[in-house]
């Protein structure tokens, strides 16, 4: 191996300022939730205590914070179990061209650069002029599907572009029929990624602010419901709030990637199964 | 045959058309037929007009909110470019094992899975009359006295951006990256070009894709933001979807309705003339 060359150095540093910048601020707003109960916004801190933890857990102190959570976590959960079944159907249906594929896939395109409040802004029209109600588990629940499918999707494109086809040619030859194909060779060798995919579509859904905005009714997700506290709450309350659901999405994304790691694991220890077929 | 491969197709693809039928094109086509409506204070009626368009297309407000949002999105763009792309840089050609690619590349992307609005949040405590920047420049008599400007203006708006994007940026070069053939790298050392040139002949024009698809993400989400211009400015500045959401909240649907045609035409033209440059499935 050669030697470091300084442009290494450099580049460590600036690697290591930009963390600084991604993740300080949010470091910042921890420390600044175990506030003294007379402390305020900003530092100096007058005290440590857990004041504005348990503010969150009194009734009516703040609003409605953890019906919302429970709403966000539910729909997080139908979001994600929807976006992993979907991308994978539309991924399995692109690797072949059909006829209107082009257009589908400019719908997908259009669907992750389009601003976000038109979805608001459009599905609430369509709800109030039919005399709909929206509600977060209708309305907002397809509004956040318009952002979380285009990534599923995304990924499912870049996992098949790096499907090796043989594997499917072999189960062929071996008499498997197409869906014995899909379920006992594309899907597990696929498994991995299905989880990076569930990963965005809770996390994107759980975090989705804009789409649910004028789509989720009069029962507020835990963003909108953050976002109303921005306006009229002036204390560190809402940056106890702020800790908590970083700690939540941070559990949760441990989870997801310890899940991957778990099964990279236990397929390395297993290794192949050749010869040790169902036959 | 070919029959049945349609019908498979479609017939997989059914579930993701059907959702971007409902919650993608049809609140696209209400927003198109709601732009030509009537509004009154309180109501809303069917009409077909242009009243919408021409208030929007005469008044001085729409052109000076349309060139801060551009303004917005090229300096947001310019920023993240540079600081995304030496990341990825730094990722790809420095860090030596997979392993350390990995891990440093997951600590980039952990932020983008959690809350926008928190991450906005957590810039008051740093940028106030009060905050951190503020007391560090005073104690260390950079400055006598606090400076205004950090918080509730463009900077912060533009930090905001920079802040919330540069993964957009990161992931897809860094992607695009990894999948340059080292040998290339080697050859232009052996034939006898610096780092640098290397870096400007070999990795920069093989690397175009990558920072294509960032420029679209990137310019998309700043120039569609709301929330972000709304907050960080403290409602002082505008831009386009500030417009939009305004209009919003004073149920002028019909007005909003016609702003967002012309924001989503900006946008789609933008990114159509973009996609010319790069093609996005095959890069992924």
């Amino acid at each position: 191996m050669e030697p470091r060359r300084p442009a290494f150095y450099i580049l460590s540093a600036f690697f290591g300022l930009f963390l600084v910048f991604l993740y300080g601020p949010t470091f910042t707003i921890a420390i600044l939730s175990f506030q003294g109960p007379q402390g305020g916004l900003t530092f100096p801190m007058r005290g440590v205590s857990m004041h504005w933890f348990y503010d969150l857990f009194e009734q009516q102190a703040v609003g409605d914070i953890w019906g919302s959570f429970r709403r966000s976590f539910v729909l997080g959960l139908m979001v994600m179990v929807t976006t992993v079944v979907v991308s994978v159907l539309g991924g399995l249906a692109f690797r072949k061209r059909f006829a209107g594929s082009s257009i589908v896939f400019y719908l997908i395109i259009t669907s992750l650069v389009i601003p976000s409040i038109l979805i608001s802004l459009g599905v609430g029209l369509i709800f109030s002029q039919s005399g709909l109600r929206v509600h977060w588990a209708t309305s907002g629940f397809g509004s956040q599907l318009t952002w979380t499918l285009p990534f599923g999707l995304l990924i499912m494109f870049a996992v098949f572009n790096r499907f090796d086809k043989s594997y499917e040619e072999a189960a062929r030859d071996l008499g498997a029929s197409p869906w014995q194909t899909i379920r006992y060779v594309v899907l597990p060798i696929i498994a991995p990624s299905l989880i990076g995919v569930a990963l965005f579509g809770f996390t994107l859904s759980y975090d989705e602010f804009a789409r649910t905005l004028l789509t989720a009714g009069s029962y507020n997700t835990l963003p909108l419901e953050i976002f109303g506290m921005t306006t009229n709450v002036t204390t560190p309350v809402i940056f106890a709030l702020g800790t908590m659901t970083t700690v939540f999405s941070f559990l949760v994304i441990g989870v997801f990637l310890l899940t991957v790691w778990f099964l990279g694991k236990r397929r390395a220890k297993h290794g192949s199964d050749a010869g040790k077929g169902m036959m | 045959m070919t029959l049945n491969r349609h019908l498979t197709g479609w017939l997989m693809a059914l579930p993701l058309t059907a959702v971007l039928a409902v919650f993608l094109v049809l609140p696209i086509i209400m927003i198109v037929v709601v732009s030509f409506w009537g509004a009154t204070e309180w109501s809303i009626y069917p009409a077909f007009q242009f009243d919408n368009y021409e208030f929007l297309l005469t008044s001085n407000v729409t052109y000076r909110v349309y060139f801060n949002t551009l303004k917005y999105a090229v300096i947001t763009w310019a920023f993240t470019l540079i600081i995304g792309f030496t990341v990825a840089y730094f990722l790809a050609f420095h860090v030596r094992t997979l392993t350390w690619q990995i891990a440093l590349f997951l600590l980039c992307t952990i932020p983008f899975w959690t809350s926008n609005i928190i991450r906005m949040i957590s810039w008051i405590p740093f940028l106030g009359r009060n905050g951190l920047a503020n007391s560090a420049l005073m104690s260390w008599g950079v400055i006598d006295e606090p400076l205004d400007w950090l918080l509730f203006s463009d900077f912060s708006v533009i930090l905001a951006f920079v802040h919330l994007y540069t993964l957009f940026m990161v992931v897809p070069i860094f992607n695009t990256m990894m999948r340059i053939d080292k040998s290339l790298i080697e050859a232009a050392s052996d034939a006898g070009a610096s780092a640098w040139q290397t870096l400007w002949h070999v990795i920069v024009p093989l690397t175009k894709p990558g920072i294509m698809i960032g420029t679209i993400f990137v310019v998309t989400l700043v120039m569609g933001d709301f929330i972000t211009v709304r907050f960080m400015s403290g409602s002082q500045k505008a831009n386009v979807g500030r417009l939009i959401s305004n209009d919003i909240a004073l149920l002028q649907y019909p007005s909003a309705s016609a702003t967002a045609v012309i924001l989503l035409i900006t946008v789609l033209m933008v990114i159509g003339l973009m996609l010319r440059f790069v093609d996005i499935r095959k890069e992924l």
